[in-house]
């Protein structure tokens, strides 16, 4: 690794640590009703939205409804943009002509699925595929839709946490009104004007039509990028406006803007964990949550970054420098852009891993093994290294239940999390969610690398399923187990060789990405409703610290621990032994 | 139920009205109006017409011009394909490239697939280059997005005595020209120090126009 490598992410970790605080704090506020710098220019059009939904701002839901409500909001959704991306042919602001030739049913399936669930997974290429208006309306209400879920899914969860004897968990239609006012919109409204100065194009203009300096034509799609891209970063979500995504020059065009956006990314899910402390009165919980977030991404962080500086030794023996030099970067340049170079572009694929985001900013294809381990063990992690926004923080508390039931099981006591008894009905409830996620990662990975398909037909024209890998090899499997990680784990990100865009894989990855969403709130929600009712009983001596260094790498533990038992298997048959290949120079 | 089913239609429309229209044609309106030339897609153009975008790469060939990275977008350069070559590092593909031929013995070049092999063969051979000498990281790899503006530094060094000849101007003046154009990391730490290859090229030939029609 390089000086500057480390240097970047220290000045990175340390923003975020800066910043987790004062937006943390200002979520609470929101979330509670309290009053913020903004609340007099923002609270008439909360007031307003309310009118005109018919929302009643005071009442409060049973996790029943409230998973109800949650579940039919994300419905409506997925069906306008199911319609709407099969009828943009007849919409406005489509100056390419696309319509629903492009948009097949399976496609329109698979990405009005992965949009709803924040997955944002493309199995198309969008400046071919998807018009102005699909872009920006069908696709991008997803953006903030599910962020604002995510959110309010947390925040739920977080009052079954906190609350005595309590029936009902908040009102999804008021924490939904309330994430997306105060806190998506302020931020997304500045952000989007900062992306614009640095280049990225805002704008509703034909594809241009460019005539280069060697005298050939260029066509140049344009759109609406800076108004997409802001929300895309800022809700974890990561559905990109051009198919190279953030390594496009339009939608990531400078350092600052890469910086920017790899901040975005954390800067909700890591305010969160603040927001929890701060909303359970101990704001030393808030940080023991951030603390084992924040070790599982540095080190994620420092392997990956050393792994790709490191780069192709097959590579460095057609005489292409992998050692850093002024003047040029070194390390694996395969698929990354040079104003990126190595560092931003590992650290960009940790973040987005860590969090649900999956958006890229080179190529995680063509990362070295362990390069690409990295981001795949993220995805892996069940998406709780920060994770989205909402979706980090549920999932990192469902493993803080897990890890206090190991706990006590060790000394024989009756587990304990924030003064609440955890009982059979909430360890059966985390231990669900995470079984399921593994099950369809797994389940659906065997599925696609065994199934035989008629070639040419309509379920697979390339014919068996693992026939549309781009690479042969161990390289092969590891682009199909990505895939339904990144499905699963609403990441979105691809090993992107993969020809998805067939009904086979458009139909199990979607699946695959309902299942990682909505398998893993309801439960969650259960066990926020079952925690609500429950008395606090007083700390004791014999009481485990939830807010000490132990708990924090217990808490590591459980998450390496889980992760590591259930997936080992399936890593070593794809990265790791493509490692070891690699050393011995070996090519497929 | 009812009452929740009502509540997320409106909610849903009510996204799709505000964050869906609203939100983008008055960040536009704004956009265009602080900043017209990037909303606009930082586009260059020369006698009234369009030639590019800053932004965007461009295939360049001839030996007076500076040339980009290598490009998998598309057929190379294609903006509405945008992409990298998704290879990965055990790749037979990406190291030696993929050289098919067609039944009757002639190479199948639109099949035909340059490996980093093949690349730095090639870029060795452009600029004169020893056999065995080092290139910079990005002049034998292909590009994230297929468009990257930028090559190193060292990548632009390498090409300026080749462009230099062909211009017939001393080295020196396109040396300087280079390093001119060479934008440092933001404030000292983020990114990579980088050359812009179409800004480079129009200075070129802004500079040395007569030469240039030759």
């Amino acid at each position: 690794m390089t000086f500057n490598g480390i240097l970047q992410i220290l000045l990175f970790s340390g923003i975020i640590i800066l910043l987790t605080k004062p937006m943390g704090l200002y979520m609470a506020k929101v979330f509670q009703g309290e009053k913020t710098l903004l609340y007099p220019i923002l609270r008439p059009l909360e007031v307003a939205s309310y009118k005109l939904c018919g929302v009643d701002e005071a009442e409060e839901m049973h996790w029943v409804t409230y998973a109800v409500a949650m579940l039919l909001f994300s419905l409506t959704g997925l069906l306008i943009t199911y319609v709407l991306l099969r009828f943009q042919g007849h919409l406005p602001l489509n100056p390419q002509h696309f319509g629903a030739k492009q948009m097949t049913p399976d496609l329109a399936f698979n990405t009005s699925v992965s949009f709803t669930t924040n997955t944002n997974w493309q199995s198309y290429t969008p400046e071919s595929t998807v018009s102005y208006f699909s872009n920006m309306v069908s696709l991008a209400i997803h953006n903030w839709m599910s962020a604002a879920t995510g959110m309010a899914v947390a925040i739920a969860l977080v009052r079954g946490l906190v609350r005595k004897s309590a029936k009902s968990i908040g009102s999804f239609w008021v924490d939904t009104a309330r994430a997306t006012i105060y806190v998506l919109l302020p931020i997304c409204f500045v952000y989007s004007l900062v992306l614009i100065w640095q280049g990225v194009p805002q704008n509703f203009a034909p594809y241009v039509q460019a005539h280069t300096l060697e005298g050939a034509t260029q066509s140049i799609p344009q759109g609406a990028v800076a108004s997409q891209e802001s929300i895309k970063m800022l809700g974890t979500n990561g559905g990109g406006i051009f198919n190279a995504n953030s390594a496009h020059p339009y939608e990531n065009p400078t350092p600052l803007t890469n910086f920017l956006e790899m901040i975005s990314i954390f800067l909700i899910p890591a305010g969160l964990t603040y927001t929890f402390g701060r909303m359970v009165g101990n704001t030393r919980q808030g940080w023991a949550i951030f603390g084992a977030m924040g070790i599982l991404f540095l080190v994620g962080a420092f392997v990956c970054c050393h792994a790709e500086q490191a780069g192709n030794p097959m590579v460095a023996k057609l005489g292409v420098m992998t050692a850093a030099a002024s003047g040029q970067p070194g390390g694996n340049m395969e698929g990354k852009e040079t104003r990126f170079g190595i560092t931003d572009s590992a650290l960009f694929a940790t973040i987005t891993t860590d969090a649900s985001c999956g958006a890229v900013n080179a190529m995680h294809d063509s990362f070295t093994p362990i390069g690409g381990l990295v981001p795949l063990a993220n995805i892996l992690s069940g998406e709780v290294i920060f994770g989205g926004v909402g979706a980090g923080l549920y999932g990192m508390l469902m493993f803080a239940v897990i890890a206090v039931f190991i706990a006590g099981l060790m000394v024989g006591r009756t587990p304990e999390y924030l003064g609440k008894k955890i009982e059979q009905y909430e360890v059966k409830m985390a231990m669900l969610a995470t079984l399921i996620l593994a099950a369809s990662i797994l389940g659906f990975t065997a599925i696609a690398t065994n199934m035989h398909i008629h070639p040419k037909g309509y379920w697979n024209a390339p014919g068996d399923s693992w026939n549309n890998v781009n690479n042969n090899g161990a390289h092969g499997f590891s682009e199909i187990f990505y895939a339904f990680a990144s499905a699963t784990g609403n990441n979105g990100s691809a090993f992107a060789g993969l020809n998805a865009n067939t009904p086979f894989y458009n139909l199990t990855i979607g699946m695959a990405a309902l299942i990682g969403r909505f398998l893993m709130i309801i439960p969650l929600l259960a066990v926020a409703g079952s925690m609500a009712k429950k008395i606090p009983v007083p700390a004791t001596s014999g009481t485990f610290p939830t807010d000490s260094g132990t708990f924090v790498l217990l808490l590591v533990g459980t998450v390496v621990i889980v992760g590591a038992l259930t997936f080992f298997p399936a890593l070593a048959l794809g990265p790791i032994v493509e490692h070891f290949q690699m050393m011995q120079g070996k090519l497929f | 139920m009812l009452k929740q089913i009502k509540a997320s239609i409106l909610v849903t429309l009510l996204f799709t009205l505000s964050m869906g229209l609203l939100f983008p044609c008055v960040i536009t309106l704004l956009g265009k109006a602080l900043f017209p030339f990037q909303a606009n897609g930082s586009l260059i153009t020369k006698d009234g017409v369009v030639i590019g975008s800053k932004l965007i790469a461009q295939s360049f060939t001839s030996a007076k011009y500076f040339q980009p990275r290598a490009s998998d977008a598309g057929s190379g350069y294609d903006p509405t394909s945008s992409g990298g070559t998704n290879l990965g590092p055990t790749s037979q593909k990406l190291i030696d490239g993929a050289h098919p031929l067609l039944p009757n013995g002639k190479p199948d070049t639109a099949n035909a697939f340059s490996g980093i092999a093949d690349l730095a063969t090639a870029y060795r051979a452009e600029n004169g280059l020893a056999a065995d000498a080092p290139l910079p990281a990005d002049a034998a790899t292909y590009s994230a997005s297929g468009l990257d503006p930028d090559i190193s530094p060292m990548n632009a060094h390498l090409q300026a005595a080749r462009v230099a000849k062909a211009r017939g101007v001393p080295v020196s003046d396109v040396e300087r020209l280079v390093n001119s154009h060479t934008r440092g990391r933001t404030f000292g730490v983020l990114g990579e120090p980088v050359v812009n290859v179409l800004e480079l090229n129009l200075a070129l030939d802004k500079m040395y126009p007569a030469k240039c029609l030759e």
